[in-house]
């Protein structure tokens, strides 16, 4: 019945002239970068699940297949699973067989490396990466972004904590370079909106073990008094790219004072409470589908297949160079449960969009926040604005 | 709004349209889990139907004398009898049922199921399910062709129109939209279907005899965002002169003169305007207001908002019954 349906509905399509049956089958993979041996999270509900993003991949190919039967166009999406080591070769590997969609979970350095290896032949999008530099002198003309960057997710969190008036921040940041940029771009945010930090402390990892048997009795004297004797402050905010600290924060601190940032009230893409502008359809699909609750790789990784999905769709059978410039032409959008249309950043390849602020149980607010206005898209009041790029791709 | 003012416009009004006595208005309050009925008259709330969960698409029989509710959290679809409020057998629904539409006739009734990516036609008298079609991706929008002869689903996530053979069940036409399509309503000649694109902000008109857009209408409003233009619930009047577009955040319905195609008028009304239906008598034209709370009451001869009335938490959809 269901097979008939289709059949039918093709033919329908093939009689009228409105529509043209283009055959086209449409590859992509998704290339994921593992790091050996990367110590274990601090909460085991963190320990990421073995399919994360490659989920969201087989969500993206199921819709884009579902509608493309209405087109007679085909999906599929290879994943791949790389080391450092062997990224490059995987990447080589993907290029030369054809495939010029390539979505890559990766480190920003890697991500970098793995765009230039594409060259002109493949468009690659960064699932994963949120580094600011990957924006700005990392940039690349083939190199788009569904994740949002940490500009984005950090001025998502300083427009709200402006609006509620909790604009005194005690910053606390990790020892590692990718907690330092992100303790970079707090300090920007609250620059752009007019917040104050009033005490910045570094948290030295000193490295061991995660976890022990014994380990809060440590953290319960430890975390109170790592936050003692700093200046009156509205929030602590946390810098914790590497989870080193962060979640012990809440219900530790010196001062009672809520935790936002790394722990506590989170900047996110997407959060397995977030139910409004259809978003349950999303969860209720995926977690038939993969068994868990989605994660934000894994909407990432599923916009950036939805991408192509909805180039393949409107340019009706377009080749890589026509796909690639309907994504960047003011024509294309994307629909993805965040209540409007996203869209690319021509100065950076960067997709705008909303972003959620959740803690463990709901999505508490949604930025960009209303009062905080644009000229052209508020959505561009997150993140690295066009007078500001330091990209020239 | 003055209150003289108000008070002048509002008894021309039940003057004017002079509503058959026991008109009602159902309006299904999404979060506040019931359905407010309101006087056609007066319209005042006269009573609350409780006893569902996650009420949405709400229609009635065309004799008015049972009224279909999508229960989407109980996964079916709720009747009531619209004289005694009276809780009748349910329908299946499939899925997460949202929108759907009833044959001109009264039977079947077509269902949009979010989550399954099909259509489930139901026998509304022996509560079987008779087909069910499978469509686009998160299926939402449904219309029926005033002849009966073909029902359109709109899928939310795959942008599309399909048009399904009423008698065969069979998709017989795709027509691609803008993104994010909620709502499909043919013009009364069925000429023309109008689609609305709520991500997308447009509404397609397409001519049903070549499956071909002819237009689509933007919609712009100044001091309004333009991403919160986002076109939703759509009716048009008996005569096919006019569209009214119901524009979501922009707490905006905006008026499209359908021989022109083009936007004569925007309706301050409530927050998050969302569905939209009109009294039986067609002179007036209610909107659910999902943020504020309330319905908006509109004349339809003259394109004025004249109140607003508090129902539920979060009002989806609404339908009047004479």
């Amino acid at each position: 019945m269901k097979m008939k349906g289709w059949l039918l509905a093709g033919a329908a399509l093939v009689a009228s002239a409105a529509w043209a049956v283009d055959g086209t089958e449409y590859r992509a993979a998704v290339l994921r970068v593992d790091v050996p041996n990367r110590p274990l999270p601090i909460s085991r509900l963190d320990v990421p699940p073995e399919d994360l993003g490659f989920a969201g991949a087989t969500l993206g190919t199921a819709d884009n297949a579902t509608t493309g039967s209405f087109m007679g166009q085909k999906f599929t999406t290879e994943t791949v699973i790389a080391t450092p080591e062997t990224a490059e070769a995987e990447m080589q590997k993907l290029v030369d067989a054809g495939i010029w969609w390539i979505v890559v979970m990766a480190d920003a350095d890697t991500t970098v490396k793995l765009a230039d290896i594409a060259g002109d032949r493949a468009l690659v999008l960064n699932a994963a990466a949120t580094d600011d530099t990957l924006r700005a002198e990392g940039c690349r003309a083939n190199l788009l972004h569904t994740a949002p960057s940490d500009a984005m997710l950090t001025d998502a969190l300083a427009q709200y904590l402006v609006w509620k008036k909790w604009d005194e921040w005690f910053l606390i940041e990790g020892s590692h370079p990718e907690d330092k940029a992100l303790a970079e771009a707090y300090r920007r945010a609250a620059t752009k909106f007019g917040a104050k930090i009033v005490e910045e402390r570094v948290f030295e990892d000193t490295g061991g073990a995660r976890r022990s048997d014994s380990g809060t009795v440590q953290v319960q004297g430890q975390m109170p008094a790592f936050t003692q004797r700093a200046p009156a402050h509205d929030v602590v905010l946390a810098a914790d790219r590497s989870d080193v600290f962060a979640v012990h924060l809440p219900y530790h601190t010196w001062e009672p004072r809520p935790v936002v940032g790394s722990a506590g009230l989170t900047p996110e893409s997407w959060h397995p409470s977030h139910e409004a502008w259809g978003a349950t359809q999303f969860q209720t699909r995926f977690e038939r589908q993969a068994g868990r609750p989605a994660q934000d790789e894994d909407y990432q990784v599923w916009m950036a297949l939805r991408v192509l999905g909805e180039a393949a769709t409107r340019t009706q059978g377009g080749d890589f160079a026509a796909i690639h410039d309907f994504v960047l032409s003011d024509g294309f959008d994307l629909a993805a449960f965040k209540g409007q249309k996203l869209t690319f950043r021509d100065w950076d390849g960067q997709l705008r969009q909303p972003i959620l602020l959740a803690y463990d149980k709901v999505v508490v607010s949604v930025s960009p926040q209303a009062e905080f206005l644009h000229q052209v898209s508020q959505l561009d009041t997150l993140g690295i604005d066009r007078p500001e790029t330091q990209c020239k791709k | 709004m003055r209150p003289a003012q108000f008070g002048i416009l509002l008894a021309s009004v039940a003057f004017a349209a002079g509503p058959a006595l026991a008109e009602k208005i159902f309006v299904s309050n999404e979060k506040g889990n019931t359905v407010t009925v309101l006087d056609g008259a007066s319209h005042e709330v006269i009573h609350t139907i409780e006893g569902m969960q996650r009420p949405r698409g709400i229609t009635a029989s065309p004799d008015g004398k049972h009224v279909y509710v999508c229960a989407s959290d109980d996964n079916l679809v709720r009747v009531y009898d619209a004289e005694t409020y009276e809780e009748l057998p349910s329908l299946p629904s499939g899925p997460d049922p949202e929108l759907f539409v009833l044959h001109p006739s009264g039977n079947p009734l077509y269902i949009a199921n979010e989550d399954d990516n099909i259509v489930t036609v139901v026998d509304v008298e022996t509560r079987q399910v008779l087909a069910e079609v499978p469509v686009g991706v998160e299926p939402e929008g449904m219309g029926v062709s005033p002849d009966g002869k073909i029902v359109v689903n709109t899928s939310e996530t795959t942008n599309m129109a399909h048009m399904i053979d009423t008698e065969t069940y069979e998709i017989v036409a795709n027509v691609l939209v803008d993104s994010r399509p909620r709502f499909a309503q043919y013009t009364p000649d069925g000429k023309f279907l109008l689609v609305s694109a709520e991500i997308g902000g447009t509404v397609s008109v397409i001519d049903t005899a070549t499956n071909e857009i002819v237009k689509k209408i933007g919609f712009e409003v100044p001091g309004v965002l333009p991403e919160a233009l986002q076109p939703v619930g759509v009716r048009v009047t008996a005569d096919g002169a006019k569209a009214y577009v119901a524009l979501g955040p922009a707490n905006r319905v905006a008026v499209v003169d359908l021989g022109t195609l083009e936007v004569t008028d925007y309706l301050l009304v409530g927050q998050r305007v969302w569905q939209l239906a009109f009294s039986p008598d067609g002179k007036l034209l209610y909107t659910t207001n999902g943020n504020s709370n309330d319905i908006s009451i509109i004349d339809v001869a003259t394109d004025k908002v004249l109140k607003s009335v508090q129902v539920g938490e979060q009002p989806w959809g609404v339908v009047a019954v004479p």
